[in-house]
């Protein structure tokens, strides 16, 4: 895939972004609402850079999954608080609201989907993954209104978490999930813990739970996967060996090789 | 001046590292995997390298050739677009000058721009001078081992002075061009040539 260099766009400026709301998702994730004077808009799948300044100066930048509609007014941004993690500790911890930063984005162009494409929609997440497939579920959501545009754009989601209370929209996902006549799956394994009386998934995802949980590939959906790098590369390796064409399957890993 | 963020201090790197860091990036340990969509696996048997110049006369190379072409290393740090840096990495390959020797020798002629083209369809493009004068390799070993799928093998391109995007995975072909034209992350919001020191990051930075 090439094309013509186009001519310059305009650049991509930073912007103050100011704590409207603190949600806690998790022991260790956060939801941080923002005011983003001017954000220019962006589409589900898409993320931002943050920036941080010190009192003396020194900054540094990390990038974040957007978690919101492109048809909400703000901006929202999910954040994991890692082990050692210097920025993700201090948007974690100490922040609250009112407390600004800055931001720049939208940005990246090929992890993202919007209701104007066909074919069914299969996002799997492991972890903090869910975040960029959160904003596309919630996109889904808000641009089509009624059931029958739903069923024609069916979604199944496969979450993988460690804990069931490490599970993240886990409220909200119910609540998505239980609104749409079952044109929206939502199938969780628990890899750790799972809570008492589960019925759900209780392994790693494997190619009979990718199996089971996706369309046949002859229905072509959309498939995006977003966690950890070995559970992305595990299942898109799987999904395309099920037969879907591997230009469907868009990821988005984090963190390093053999990392869980 | 910056908007100040309440109470942030933050981790300074130690000054030996930070003028290794270009702006904006934090050093990992880690060696961090992206990709825009699934590993791909071509068998060594199937795989080539070729190199195409304007005229569509083409260089090519199967695995075992391009293994007995002169290899070149380097020790270099490596600058991510996502801000992580990784300082000191180790590879082995055969330098992009090589190959043009080589081509050379088979009737092809350069050109000022390329354009890497990738298994999976992956494409990127990088300036002919910036491959060029030991700057450029095919990479297929990464400290001292088999370079890992998932990093690119069995080989990718590094050209390690731009941001690590243009250093593409399961390169397969050199597409040598007259004109420079935008690859894939380049059409989708990405500088145009990457420059971790001029930090040009997405397309209208600097």
């Amino acid at each position: 895939m090439t094309a013509p260099v186009a001519a310059p766009a305009r650049r991509i400026e930073w912007r103050s972004a100011t704590i409207a709301k603190v949600i806690e998702e998790t022991s260790t994730v956060r939801t941080l609402i923002l005011d983003v004077p001017g954000w220019p808009g962006h589409r589900a799948g898409q993320h931002v850079d943050v920036r941080l300044t010190a009192e003396d100066g020194y900054q540094t930048q990390r990038s974040y999954s957007i978690a919101s509609a492109p048809e909400d007014a703000r901006v929202a941004l999910t954040i994991e608080r890692l082990r050692e993690g210097e920025v993700s500790s201090y948007l974690c911890g100490e922040v609250h609201e009112g407390d600004r930063f800055e931001l720049r984005g939208p940005i990246g162009g090929y992890f993202v989907w919007d209701v104007s494409e066909r074919g069914p929609l299969l996002l799997v997440a492991g972890g903090s993954g869910i975040v960029p497939l959160m904003a596309m579920l919630r996109h889904r959501a808000a641009a089509l209104a009624d059931t029958k545009a739903r069923r024609a754009l069916p979604a199944r989601l496969l979450y993988s978490s460690r804990r069931w209370s490490d599970v993240i929209y886990r409220a909200e996902l119910e609540r998505l999930a239980a609104g749409d006549d079952d044109v929206l799956q939502v199938r969780h394994t628990i890899t750790r813990e799972p809570p008492p009386q589960w019925n759900g998934f209780h392994r790693r995802i494997d190619r009979a739970m990718l199996a089971e949980v996706s369309w046949p590939p002859a229905e072509r959906p959309r498939i995006f996967i977003c966690g950890p790098t070995p559970l992305v590369e595990f299942a898109a390796t799987e999904l395309s060996a099920l037969g879907h064409d591997s230009a469907l399957i868009k990821t988005e890993r984090f963190g390093p090789t053999g990392a869980t | 001046m910056s908007l100040i963020s309440r109470g942030f201090r933050g981790r300074r790197p130690a000054d030996a590292q930070r003028q290794s860091l270009p702006p904006g990036q934090y050093e990992t340990r880690d060696f961090p995997v992206l990709s825009a969509g699934p590993t791909p696996h071509t068998p060594l048997a199937k795989w080539d390298f070729t190199i195409r110049d304007v005229h569509g006369k083409l260089a090519r190379w199967n695995w075992d050739e391009l293994n007995a072409l002169p290899r070149t290393r380097l020790t270099t740090d490596i600058h991510c677009v996502t801000k992580w840096s990784k300082f000191g990495t180790n590879w082995e390959g055969v330098s992009i000058d090589t190959l043009l020797v080589e081509a050379a020798k088979r009737g092809l002629n350069p050109a000022p721009h390329t354009m890497a083209v990738c298994d999976g369809g992956y494409t990127t493009n990088v300036p002919l001078a910036d491959l060029t004068d030991g700057k450029g390799m095919v990479a297929f070993i990464y400290e001292g081992a088999p370079l890992p799928p998932e990093h690119g093998g069995p080989a990718r391109l590094l050209v390690p002075h731009l941001y690590f995007w243009k250093s593409a995975k399961w390169v397969r072909e050199l597409r040598l061009m007259e004109r420079d034209q935008a690859g894939f992350w380049e059409s989708l919001g990405y500088h145009i040539y990457g420059d971790p020191w001029r930090e040009q990051r997405y397309t209208g930075d600097p």
